[in-house]
């Protein structure tokens, strides 16, 4: 083999060698992204927005949305959790408040984080949260229930096929991976016990 | 050599002559898809057939010629080799005309897809939820929700201790009730791993994702019963989570739907009475053949490494509260569901004395129903 | 130059000869197509007819994930990288390999992964059991500990087939002989190097998921936990990107091999051979947009189930034109039937109708129906085992006499062929059926409906399973003594390789030959 040739065979290598650190990086680092933002986009999997800021406050009357609301529970969440209402009429363009009733029956403090799922998917550009409960996680202490406020707008330019629009949250337990949060809710539970105790006295 | 194509033709004849039972009984073996009972199952049979006609077409005509040039241009018959190896008539010839076929078989596909994808004004939303390895079905808005189970009957044959029944692993403890007629909306979402909920009648199929919801919908014009098995890989017992369908008529269905309503009050009652040690054992041992067993199995020795046993537990001797928690409220990252929602207080209280007598777990406890209510309360 | 091989042992460890190297990937590839093909044989047995008798439906699971990663990994491609190493050398005129050094590593490392990956079967918790496309989060939350063993496995598996991929594309492109322009190259040497950069391409994507696993399992992050802001249908979506080239991987070489062997016996040159490299190409780009239709059901968009649909019926184009090539090929031949003859029009028939039912999954609509029954698993072992097991098959019986030096017994040849192809066709033909008539695949236990297909099926397995006991005691045979073969083996053989005595010199060209 001549120098020649083996410089070839080096840059053959090099070459190759570069794509395949190249398909790793795009594996590891670059489909991830792109893919929610795909989701995003798309509507795929029914990957709903973050907050959401409104910008006209028009009210489309001529046109009634029904919004359906689910809430599941995923493998041992043991909270009870249901939406206040199951259903509502809203009008494209009307703010809307509505609530889902979170308790916790367990006899510690349990963090739960809420996944927003909509169908159907070609309806996702057009629901707007300007308030929801998903965006954080939610700490509750032994049989507290609370009152889990959600804030949304249906688009005044959702497409005309789209009658119904079905927000499902699945509630997961998220308690290990947020110890502060459990912390946090243990020192207001004491808090407010010597609160109590102090005006006892 | 044509002794030895001579030995082939005797060789394709044995083949034929093997697969003559199975076309003497192609009445009763079922080859083909089913065409189901829906417009969408029937457009969906509609496509199947007709790729299916234009492929076999091709293929008689690219293995006519194939099989003609193996007889005829063969070397034992004196063929002498041509030299052509390049036509650009020929490569673009058959480069358009099966992307005219493509093309053509493009339309169809793409207007039932749409169809399937119209899910818009449903009359009835059903929430379908898949765990390892049950559904959980929920009538949005009706305030009815129920598991659905490999039956008892099914269970009973796996291991041939009974023969096998015609409905064999298709068959449910509680069927999932539709009326015909009606449009019905499935909002299909799973608890734990991806399941995926099939009906081959009403051609859906539909994943589970945990976490996400998917939606399909059907309209079953009949009265009839359809079923259909979980079609994802979701784990040991992925075989037995089947699904049966039953579209009724809206006078049956709602009728059905108030007997599950009065039947959800009577459970509240239910867990109000005292039973007897030996009715707690009789009815626990019901309850955890069908819900412990699969993983637990019948012996109470679970499957070293996989599943925990029951037999000699420190959970099922020890303390009665952990031992609760762990059937009612589950153990994350692990197989073990939560069963609060699954089974009623009488259940519960049952498997639970089951369990704890058991496979020489001899604690002597009984727990009764109002146990479990008040376990839960306390919580 | 001219010395020949070490003795003993170390020689095979030490080896640096793309013969040698070649002979040891076949062996390789041989034992794990016999593990494998146990696998499946548990499976078969278990599914006889309906009810467990057995096995317990967890090792049923483990016993179909081991069968598919085995046959992929192990059986499928390191044949086809061992057929590169003996041939893609001698068909180019070049002495060896251009990384011999890189290629004894990437070859010896696939023992240890092997090792591996079946010593799961005997950890607590048992093997894998989440089938071999290992979708999470059956993969990762509620995987056996052994998942991680698996997921080393794997790393090791793509590390080796990198490495030899890297090899062969630095070997085609830079040590060809005088005269051997690219279009000049035999369609084995093209179809491998287009395999080479589908592998380079695809095999650091499958390390970047299962790396992912690995970090959900082990280090708390949420690629595909929905709880954590992941997503499970991510897994999908980047497993399939691999996996869908990863299939064609598997079946490109195959066309290599078959577009040299019809020509040399139907005595006439191979039709159309530019438009068989640009058909190639076409497929290799295609295989990388049309990876969602394995997930028509996840529930995408409309907008995407069309596009992915669209995409993937166009793959019947650059399919079809090869078909008819081979077609053409043989017409006006003048055709003998000899064993490796008789695997390679095997293969196309068979592959055609794998390619047909292919055309009918792409259908989205239908594939509602179709989709994770038997009907896929009947189509998918159609194209890969007339496919990729009967090409191998037909390049070892078309070239070892070249390799040996010996001609194989051709009765007992025929006899084999025989053999695997009803035990074949009765063992998956059946299986359109069960899967129309709707038998889920993956199931170790059935309604008494899809009985007797099941019945026939499972015999047709241990048809096709005896069947390859008699091809390994023929390759066997071959090698210990035989005819004498000549240097062209083939009256109708044409290319370098037979340029050179049987069995083939330790070292081959070490002078360049010139290419007219």
């Amino acid at each position: 083999m001549n120098t020649q040739e083996k410089q070839a065979i080096r840059k053959s290598i090099a070459r190759s060698l570069a794509l395949v650190v190249a398909m790793f990086v795009f594996a590891m680092w670059v489909m991830p992204p792109l893919y929610n933002l795909f989701c995003e986009v798309t509507g795929l999997n029914g990957k709903t927005k973050g907050q959401y800021v409104p910008v006209s406050a028009e009210v489309d009357t001529s046109r009634l949305i029904t919004v359906q609301f689910v809430g599941t529970n995923n493998e041992n969440m043991t909270w009870g959790f249901k939406p206040k209402d199951f259903s509502l009429q809203v009008h494209p363009g009307q703010a809307v408040v509505t609530d889902f009733i979170a308790h916790n029956p367990s006899n510690a403090i349990m963090v739960g984080q809420a996944i927003p799922s909509l169908v159907p998917h070609n309806a996702t550009d057009y629901f707007h949260k300007t308030e929801c409960f998903c965006f954080n996680q939610q700490t509750l202490a032994p049989g507290e229930t609370a009152n889990l406020g959600l804030q949304f707008i249906v688009d005044q330019e959702v497409p005309r096929g789209v009658n119904t629009i079905t927000l499902s949250y699945t509630l997961f337990d998220v308690t290990e991976a947020f110890p502060e949060a459990v912390a946090l809710k243990q020192r207001e539970l004491e808090e407010k016990e010597n609160k109590n105790i102090l005006s006892v006295r | 050599m044509l002794s030895i194509s001579r030995r082939s033709l005797g060789l394709l004849f044995a083949v034929a002559v093997a697969f003559l039972p199975a076309l003497v009984y192609a009445g009763e073996w079922q080859l083909n898809m089913t065409e189901g009972v829906t417009s969408v199952s029937q457009s969906v049979f509609r496509l199947h057939m007709v790729i299916l006609i234009i492929c076999v077409v091709i293929g008689i005509v690219v293995f006519g010629v194939m099989f003609y040039s193996m007889y005829a241009h063969r070397k034992s018959r004196g063929a002498k080799a041509a030299n052509f190896h390049e036509s650009t008539t020929l490569e673009i010839i058959w480069t358009v005309i099966p992307f005219v076929i493509l093309i053509a078989m493009a339309f169809p596909a793409t207007s039932t897809l749409k169809k399937i994808y119209d899910t818009d004004n449903a009359d009835l939303d059903i929430l379908i939820t898949g765990y390892q390895w049950k559904w959980k079905y929920e009538y949005l808005g009706e305030d009815v929700s129920f598991f659905s189970n490999l039956s008892e009957k099914s269970r009973q044959q796996i291991y041939s201790k009974a023969p096998k029944s015609a409905d064999y692993l298709l068959d449910v403890d509680e069927p999932v009730l539709i009326p015909v007629g009606k449009k019905v909306r499935f909002l299909v979402t799973a608890a734990d791993v991806i399941h995926s909920w099939w009906v081959p009648d009403i051609a859906v199929k539909r994943d589970a994702i945990p976490g996400y919801v998917n939606e399909s919908w059907t309209l079953v014009e009949e009265p009839g019963t359809f079923v259909g098995q979980c079609a994802e890989l979701c784990g040991k017992d992925h075989g037995f989570m089947p699904i049966v369908l039953k579209a009724v008529p809206q006078a049956e269905f709602d009728a059905w739907l108030a007997e599950k309503r009065a039947a959800a009050t009577a459970i509240a009652e239910a867990a109000k009475q005292q039973l007897s040690f030996e009715e707690l054992y009789a009815k626990g041992e019901e309850v955890y053949i069908s819900r412990c067993a699969a993983c637990h199995q019948d012996n109470g020795q679970g499957i070293p490494g996989v599943f925990p046993a029951i037999a000699g537990s420190a959970v099922a001797t020890g303390d009665l509260a952990s031992h609760l928690s762990v059937i009612l409220n589950g153990v994350n990252g692990t197989a073990m569901q939560a069963f609060a929602e699954q089974l009623n207080p009488v259940e519960s209280a049952a498997v639970t004395t089951f369990q704890r007598n058991a496979f020489g777990n001899n604690t002597g406890d009984i727990i009764q129903p109002i146990d479990i209510v008040n376990f839960q309360q306390d919580q | 130059m001219a010395h020949g091989p070490a003795k003993g042992f170390t020689r095979w460890l030490y080896t640096t000869n793309h013969k040698d190297i070649g002979s040891m990937y076949l062996w390789f590839s041989f034992a794990m197509f016999f593990l494998g093909g146990f696998f499946a044989l548990v499976i078969r047995a278990e599914l006889f007819q309906p009810g467990l008798q057995i096995v317990e439906p967890n090792f049923f699971n483990q016993m179909t994930t081991m069968h598919g990663l085995v046959m992929v990994f192990g059986a499928v491609m390191p044949a086809f990288v061992g057929l590169a190493n003996w041939m893609v050398p001698m068909m180019i005129g070049a002495p060896d390999m251009a990384l011999p050094r890189m290629n004894n590593w990437s070859f010896w490392i696939l023992p240890f992964a092997f090792a591996m990956l079946a010593s799961t079967l005997f950890m607590e918790g048992g093997a894998p059991n989440f089938g071999w496309t290992f979708y999470a989060p059956l993969s990762t939350t509620y995987a056996p500990a052994s998942v991680t063993f698996f997921i080393f496995a794997v790393h090791i598996m793509g590390a080796s087939s990198i490495m030899g991929a890297i090899n062969i594309i630095a070997t085609i492109l830079n040590m060809r002989a005088p005269g051997m322009t690219l279009m000049k190259m035999p369609l084995f040497v093209w179809t491998w190097l287009i395999t080479a950069y589908l592998l380079i391409a695809v095999m650091p994507v499958l390390a970047g998921v299962v790396t992912m696993m690995l970090m959900d399992i082990h280090f708390g992050t949420s690629f595909f936990d929905a709880a954590g802001g992941g997503d499970p249908v991510l897994f999908q979506h980047v497993f399939w990107f691999f996996g869908h080239p990863e299939v064609y991987i598997m079946i490109l070489p195959a066309f290599g091999v078959v577009s040299a062997i019809i020509p040399t016996f139907a005595r006439k040159p191979l039709f159309g051979y530019s438009s068989m490299v640009y058909a190639t190409a076409s497929i290799a780009f295609l295989s990388f947009i049309v990876w969602a239709h394995h997930m028509f059901t996840v529930g995408m968009p409309l907008f995407g189930e069309l596009v992915f649909m669209y995409a993937t019926m166009l793959i019947a184009i650059p399919t079809g034109v090869k078909v008819f090539n081979w077609v053409t090929t043989m017409f006006k031949g003048s055709m003998t039937f000899e064993t490796p003859m008789l695997f390679s029009i095997a293969f196309v028939i068979l592959f055609t109708i794998g390619g047909f039912s292919g055309l009918m999954l792409a259908i989205a609509p239908a594939d509602f129906q179709y989709h994770d029954t038997y009907f896929v698993v009947a189509h998918f072992h159609y194209v890969l085992v007339p496919g990729a097991i009967f090409s191998i098959t037909a390049a070892v019986y078309y070239w070892l006499p070249k390799w040996s030096g010996n001609m194989y017994d051709e009765t007992m040849g025929k006899a084999h062929f025989w053999l695997a192809f009803i035990g074949l066709n009765v063992t998956f033909f059946p299986m359109h059926f069960s899967g129309l008539a709707g038998m889920p695949r993956r199931i170790p236990d059935y309604n008494p409906l899809w009985a007797d297909w099941n019945m026939i099926s499972s015999v047709g397995a241990f048809l096709f399973g005896a069947a390859q006991l008699l091809f390994l005691f023929i390759v066997i045979r071959t090698i210990i003594g035989g005819k004498k073969a000549t240097a062209e083996v083939w009256e109708g053989s044409h290319g370098l390789e037979w340029t050179v005595p049987s069995p083939a010199p330790y070292h081959t060209f070490s002078t360049p030959p010139e290419v007219k």
